[in-house]
This record gives structure tokens, C-alpha cells and sequence, in this order.
């Protein structure tokens, strides 16, 4: 059965996004995927943003009628090696108390107080059997309960533990599951409650594993890739939401890994997905210069995922490398692009 | 970032220059013979087998600025010579053109297929020398070794180290502006209509499906672009239609080859203001350069009065006018030289940076721990 569009007024999700101000970069975002964190500071009315450029990070502070308030570069700590490091991604990680913003490299993992004027921790990668035609690297960052579990080159994801305050970091667990370079981890916000399945890790084969979070991590399920690597993951009410390298998005059930949704969403690489969990609204951005607003819900008869297409916007003439939410409903988002030297806004009208 | 994608920079760019120089030469009306000659010297410097040897050795990219060293030689490789501002802005042209292929690709791999469309054409440059023939077809075959069994996660990092090499870079290009693939801010026009990539599905349907796998529903949506499905995929063989048109020879007489330099902009304000800093990497990239260039055999011309001028402007004049108003950002000078410690190393570097000549006085032997620079200088 195909159903007509259901696009327009009678659809109750749609909305018409407008550009607002956009906010100026110091350097240029590099083509990496997910790069962008949104930390939303609503008790304050601030928002902090964090892109990559390349051998450094832009931190931004933002209030929403003025102009950036604060700005802070960061770079990947310097090691043994040729060049400068690059680094793979800048992430804020919001742990029950206290929020630490985190930085995976070429070198390692650093992590930093979240207006990233103290370094409070630094892991160094092991290139140990690294073989010379592989690239080492630290990349996909989530927290999880009081955990923070970072992707590496070889698969592995390097579960840290995290006091409630304080540099003493210990790395806890070193989880097993991939093989192929970590692209991104995501947690469920809502985790502690009904939710068995609590974090999905995803690779460059598209394979994805999901876990039950503890004082040891536990594989529950494996959902295998189809040929594509899958660069953005979240996790919402039990369902993962993947987005792959061929431009779909698709939904499976965390617990069983049964695909339910499969979406045609994009005519490029995903290169983003952010979640709005407390009205299920996932956005989804990729190379072809689109970004789109889903609506996610779980029908209660059939206890299955249902998606309806909210909003699609083209940002011209710009290979999106980033997309967040910037508020908790999901009424307005921000955007990086490859080469642009600005953090584009919409809110809805 | 990925340590496989020197090969494929190198190979592309040295494409890019070779179909500008064909445009050039003929464009000057350089008689066939000498036209031949020149590109025929530069292909078989540029696919000899002990400098591709050096260039597959798994190892990261280095600055646009020693990239271009390797291609001043290369172009000094032949019996033409280059002024400065010719030079330039032959670079130029060879990275805007070379970026946007890589920003177009549809998949990552399919920067393999780009490069083939440059092989495959300079083959056609060079059909009357079997000898050289054999040796692209060699290149082909360490290409197809290295790369045909890579992942897509493996070329999305290539394709990634790629445009991090090339960020920022904002020249226009005539012919792109003609052909609207530039805006007139130097960004690139990203279409968003035409075939999808080959593996991916023209976007529009959503399809969901019960916990018993069968599809219990369709739903189209509004996503905004104009695809169609792909009509079939490139051929990575040695001979094959490719599919893909980037990386063919888009230049020929009659749709000359000119840039305009963009004016000071923010992103090149940060470019230069890190190209200012000392560079510890000098020494670095003085080793990767010294390695690759000893690896590059150059003839010497028997005859010096063979040697003549190409110019890539349109005049003497212009060419002149070029060099003077050239904007400093955009200056491939070693800005940051100047700024390091050891005195006699940044002249070494300047004078090999800058314009020289390949002078005939025979090398004295000389082993490995003696000065790279000064075995360079006299390659």
C-alpha cells in the first residue's frame, strides 16, 4: 500500500523553519561526520556549541538574542608523530554531576572541564598492533549513567569511570564487539526506567551492538551492516535509529534488533542524527545538503516503530557535517557545513 | 587521517596539470613534435617506477606548499619552463579542479573511478610511446592492488583526509564560473538533482515493517531534491566506461584556462595567520620531499636551446600583472620559513621552494647522512 504524502496542513507535525542569525566560526568545519555538539543550558538560556576544524576545536557560547558570548579553541594534545593531530570530534557528555566535554584524536582521548578551560584527563592510544596502513584514532563519544564510552581505530570502546567531581578518571572496561573503526555511540536519555537496552555502538561496517550499561557492560544484541558504514547512531525508548552511508536512515528494536523502518532519506551519506526525546523528533542531515525532521512513535496495538516525514530543508551549496537539536521540543536546530565558517540556526515559526 | 591517500592526490593533480599543459602548449602553438615531447617527459618522470614506489609507501599527507615543490619539479621534468606566477597559477588550477572532484564524488569510492578517467587520458596523451604506455598501466595495477579492496569506511577517511587537505581553499576558476559549478564566493554549486550514488536508493519512501520482517506499510514524503536512480556503475577494470565525468579533461583550446584571485577573506585571514606560526614540521616535510624526488629520474636535455617558456596567461603582460597583484594569502611562498631557528636550512628551503634550475654539473656521490637539501638541489 503507498500512501499519498502526507505533507501540509492536515499533517500536525509539520512546520515552516526560518534561518535565523547564524553564528560565526573562527575556522571553517572540517568534513567529518557529526560534527557538531549542542550543550543546552536552558536554567541559564545558553547554549554551547563545539566544532571541529581540524587540528583544533571551536568552543562557542551562545545566549539567544546576543551576539557569542564566549570562545575557546582547543587543541588535540601533541605526541609522537609527524604532523599536527588531528581531531576526530568534540563532544559535551552530561553525567549525572557534573558535565565534562571530551575530545578524541589522532593521539587520544582528552577530556576537559565543559567550558573547556581545564584538562582533567588524557588517555593516550595504544597503537600497539596497529598495522603502518591503518590509522590510529579515538572517535564516537556518549555518557552513559556515570560512564564515559569512547570508540577507537580497532573496534574497541573504552569505557571510563567517572567520578562525581575530580580528575580521578579510571579507564573501567574495554568493551569487545567491532571490528572496523567506531563512528559513533549513543546513549538512551531515558535510561534507568523500563529500558533494558541502554547504549548502541556503531562502525564502519554498519554494524551496530547494543548494550545494557553496569558496572560491566553487556552485549544484548548485534544488528549487521549491509555494505555501508553507519557514521551516526541514536537510541530512543528502545529503538535505534541508524543512519548509513548510503543515505538511509533505518529504526530497529533495540532488544531484538527486528528492522521495522526503513527510510529512504537521504541521496548522499548521513552524516548526523540528533534526537529531541522528549517529543520524539529525529533529525537526520547528510552530504546532499538536506537536512530532515522525522516523527517517531510507538503505536500501542501493533508495539511497533512508526516514522512520519515532519520538515526537509535544503541548506544550499553545503555538505552538512553536523546537525543538532538546540532545544528539548525540537523546534529549532543548527547546522555545520564542509568549508563554512558559521554555525547556520532554524527555529520553527 | 587515512595514510593511503598520497597516491591518489598526487596522481589526480599530476592529471590536472598535464591536461593543462596539453591545453597550453597548443594554445601557444608550440609545434607537435616539442608538444609531444613535453608531455611524454613529465608522464614517464611522474609514473617511473622507483618514484611511485616511494609515493604507495603508506604515510600521511603533507603541506599544499611541499605538494607543490614535488609538482614544480615535475613540471621541470620537460623542456618547458615556468615562471613563478605561471606556476602559481597552475596550482591553482590543478587543486580547485581536483577539490571539486572530490567534493562531487557520489560515493567516496568513486575517487578511484576519477582517478582512473585522469590515467585513462593521459594514456591518450601519450599513445605513440608504448614504453611509457606500460608504465601507467603499472601505476593502474598497484592502484587496483591498493585500493581495489578497500572498505567504504576506508574511503570515506580518504575522501575525509582529502578535504581537510583542501579546506579552505576558495579560488575561482573561469570555467567554473562560467559553467556555474562555482558561485562567485569561489564556494561550489552542489546540485540536488541527477542520479544517486550506485548503491543508494532515490530518496522518498519510507517502508515499515512488522516483527515478522514483512512491509505492512509505504508512505512517500516530500524530500525536497529532483534523483533519479542510478543508471549503472563505473568500471574499475583496466578498460571500462567509468560513468563518472570527473576528472576528464574538461579544458581545450578554446575555453581558456583563468582564475581570479579572491579577494582577502576570513577563511584565508586563518590560513595564513597558522602559516605565520613556526613550523616544527620543516624538517619533516625537507625528508618527504628529498625521498620522493630522489625517486624522480630527470632528463636532462641535450640540447639547452630546447628549453622555452610557457606561459599560463593569455600575454607577457598579463602574466607580469599576475605576479605583482598576486594577494599575499595566496602567496605560495614559505611565509613560515622565515620564522624558524635554523638559518641555513630556510635559505636551503627558499631557494628550492622558489624558482630554480636544473643545473648539469654531475652530483658528487654522496651517501645518506650527508645534507638532503643539497642532494636535492642537485637532482
Amino acid at each position: 500500500m503507498v500512501a499519498a504524502d502526507s505533507e501540509g496542513s492536515k499533517d500536525p507535525g509539520a512546520r515552516m523553519f526560518r534561518r535565523e542569525r547564524s553564528i560565526p566560526l573562527r575556522g571553517s568545519a572540517a568534513a567529518l561526520c557529526n560534527n557538531l555538539s549542542v550543550l543546552q543550558l536552558p536554567v541559564r538560556n545558553l547554549t554551547h556549541f563545539g566544532v571541529v576544524h581540524g587540528p583544533s576545536a571551536q568552543l562557542l557560547s551562545f545566549a539567544p538574542e546576543g551576539l557569542p558570548l564566549a570562545q575557546r579553541q582547543l587543541h588535540a594534545k601533541e605526541g609522537a608523530g609527524v604532523s599536527p593531530p588531528l581531531i576526530t570530534q568534540v563532544h559535551w557528555c552530561v553525567l549525572p554531576f557534573r558535565v565534562l566535554l571530551v575530545l578524541t584524536s589522532h593521539r587520544g582521548i582528552q577530556m576537559f572541564e565543559s567550558d573547556g578551560s581545564i584538562m582533567v584527563y588524557w588517555h593516550a592510544l595504544d597503537s600497539g598492533d596497529a598495522s603502518p596502513v591503518q590509522a590510529v584514532f579515538a572517535r564516537g563519544i556518549a555518557a552513559s549513567g556515570h560512564f564515559i564510552c569512547v570508540g577507537t581505530w580497532s573496534g574497541r570502546v573504552l569505557v571510563f569511570d567517572i567520578p562525581a567531581k575530580g580528575p580521578n578518571i579510571v579507564l573501567s572496561e574495554e568493551l569487545a564487539g567491532h571490528q572496523t573503526p567506531i563512528t559513533d555511540i549513543a546513549t538512551d536519555p531515558a535510561q534507568g526506567q523500563d529500558c533494558v537496552a541502554d547504549m548502541v555502538t556503531a562502525d564502519d561496517s554498519g554494524l551496530l551492538c547494543v548494550w545494557r550499561s553496569g558496572p560491566e557492560f553487556k552485549l544484548l544484541t548485534r544488528i549487521p551492516g549491509f555494505g555501508v558504514p553507519c557514521p551516526s547512531v541514536q537510541l530512543w525508548q528502545g529503538t535505534v535509529a541508524a543512519g548509513y552511508g548510503n543515505g538511509q536512515v533505518r529504526l530497529y528494536e533495540a532488544s531484538t534488533g527486528t528492522l521495522h523502518v526503513q527510510i529512504n532519506a537521504h541521496a548522499r551519506a548521513i552524516c548526523a542524527l540528533d534526537l529531541a526525546p522528549e517529543v520524539g523528533k529525529l533529525l537526520s542531515a547528510a552530504e546532499d545538503t538536506f537536512v530532515h525532521i522525522w516523527k517517531l512513535s510507538r503505536s500501542p496495538e501493533s508495539v511497533s516503530i512508526e516514522v512520519e516525514h515532519c520538515h526537509g530543508e535544503c541548506v544550499p551549496d553545503t555538505q552538512v557535517c553536523g546537525a543538532r537539536f538546540c532545544d528539548p521540543s525540537g523546534s529549532s536546530f543548527a547546522v555545520t557545513g564542509y568549508d563554512l565558517a558559521e554555525i547556520l540556526r532554524f527555529s520553527s515559526m | 587521517m587515512s595514510v593511503r591517500t598520497l597516491p591518489l592526490l598526487f596522481l589526480n593533480l599530476g592529471g590536472e596539470m598535464l591536461y593543462i599543459l596539453d591545453q597550453r602548449l597548443r594554445a601557444q602553438n608550440v609545434p607537435g613534435d616539442k608538444a609531444r615531447k613535453v608531455l611524454n617527459d613529465i608522464v614517464s618522470t611522474m609514473f617511473n617506477r622507483k618514484f611511485m614506489e616511494e609515493l604507495f609507501k603508506p604515510q600521511e599527507l603533507y603541506s599544499k606548499k611541499a605538494l607543490r615543490t614535488v609538482y614544480d619539479r615535475l613540471a621541470h621534468a620537460s623542456i618547458i619552463r615556468l615562471n613563478q606566477a605561471s606556476m602559481d597559477k597552475l596550482y591553482d588550477l590543478m587543486t580547485v579542479a581536483f577539490k571539486y572532484q572530490v567534493l562531487m564524488c557520489p560515493r567516496p569510492k568513486d575517487v578511484l573511478l576519477v582517478t582512473f578517467n585522469h590515467l585513462d587520458a593521459i594514456k591518450g596523451l601519450i599513445r605513440d610511446s608504448p614504453a611509457i604506455l606500460n608504465q601507467v598501466d603499472e601505476t593502474f595495477q598497484q592502484l587496483t592492488e591498493v585500493y581495489g579492496g578497500l572498505s567504504a569506511g576506508e574511503f570515506q577517511l580518504i575522501r575525509q583526509t582529502l578535504l581537510i587537505f583542501f579546506q579552505d581553499l576558495h579560488i575561482r576558476v573561469s570555467i567554473f564560473l562560467k559553467d556555474r559549478v562555482q558561485n562567485s564566493n569561489g564556494r561550489f554549486v552542489l546540485p540536488v538533482s541527477g542520479p544517486v550514488p550506485w548503491g543508494t536508493e532515490v530518496p522518498g519512501l519510507i517502508r515499515m515493517f512488522n516483527s515478522k520482517g514483512e512491509e505492512v506499510k509505504t508512505v512517500e514524503f516530500k524530500h525536497g531534491g529532483n534523483y533519479v536512480a542510478a543508471p549503472k556503475e563505473g568500471s574499475f577494470e583496466l578498460y571500462g566506461d567509468r560513468v563518472l565525468k570527473l576528472g576528464t579533461n574538461m579544458y581545450s583550446v578554446n575555453r581558456p584556462v583563468e582564475t581570479h584571485m579572491s579577494g582577502a577573506s576570513k577563511n584565508l585571514a586563518s590560513q595564513t595567520q597558522e602559516s605565520i606560526a613556526p613550523n616544527p614540521l620543516a624538517k619533516e616535510e625537507l625528508n618527504f620531499l628529498a625521498r620522493l624526488l630522489g625517486g624522480m629520474e630527470t632528463k636532462k636535455p641535450s640540447d639547452p636551446e630546447a628549453r622555452f617558456r610557457l606561459n599560463l596567461f593569455a600575454t607577457e603582460e598579463e602574466e607580469e600583472q599576475a605576479a605583482l597583484t598576486r594577494p599575499e594569502e595566496l602567496s605560495y611562498e614559505v611565509i613560515n620559513i622565515q620564522a624558524t631557528q635554523d638559518q641555513q636550512r630556510s635559505e636551503e628551503l627558499a631557494r628550492i621552494m622558489g624558482e630554480f634550475e636544473i643545473t648539469d654539473a654531475p652530483r658528487q656521490s654522496a651517501s645518506k647522512g650527508d645534507d638532503l637539501l643539497a642532494m636535492m638541489d642537485e637532482l
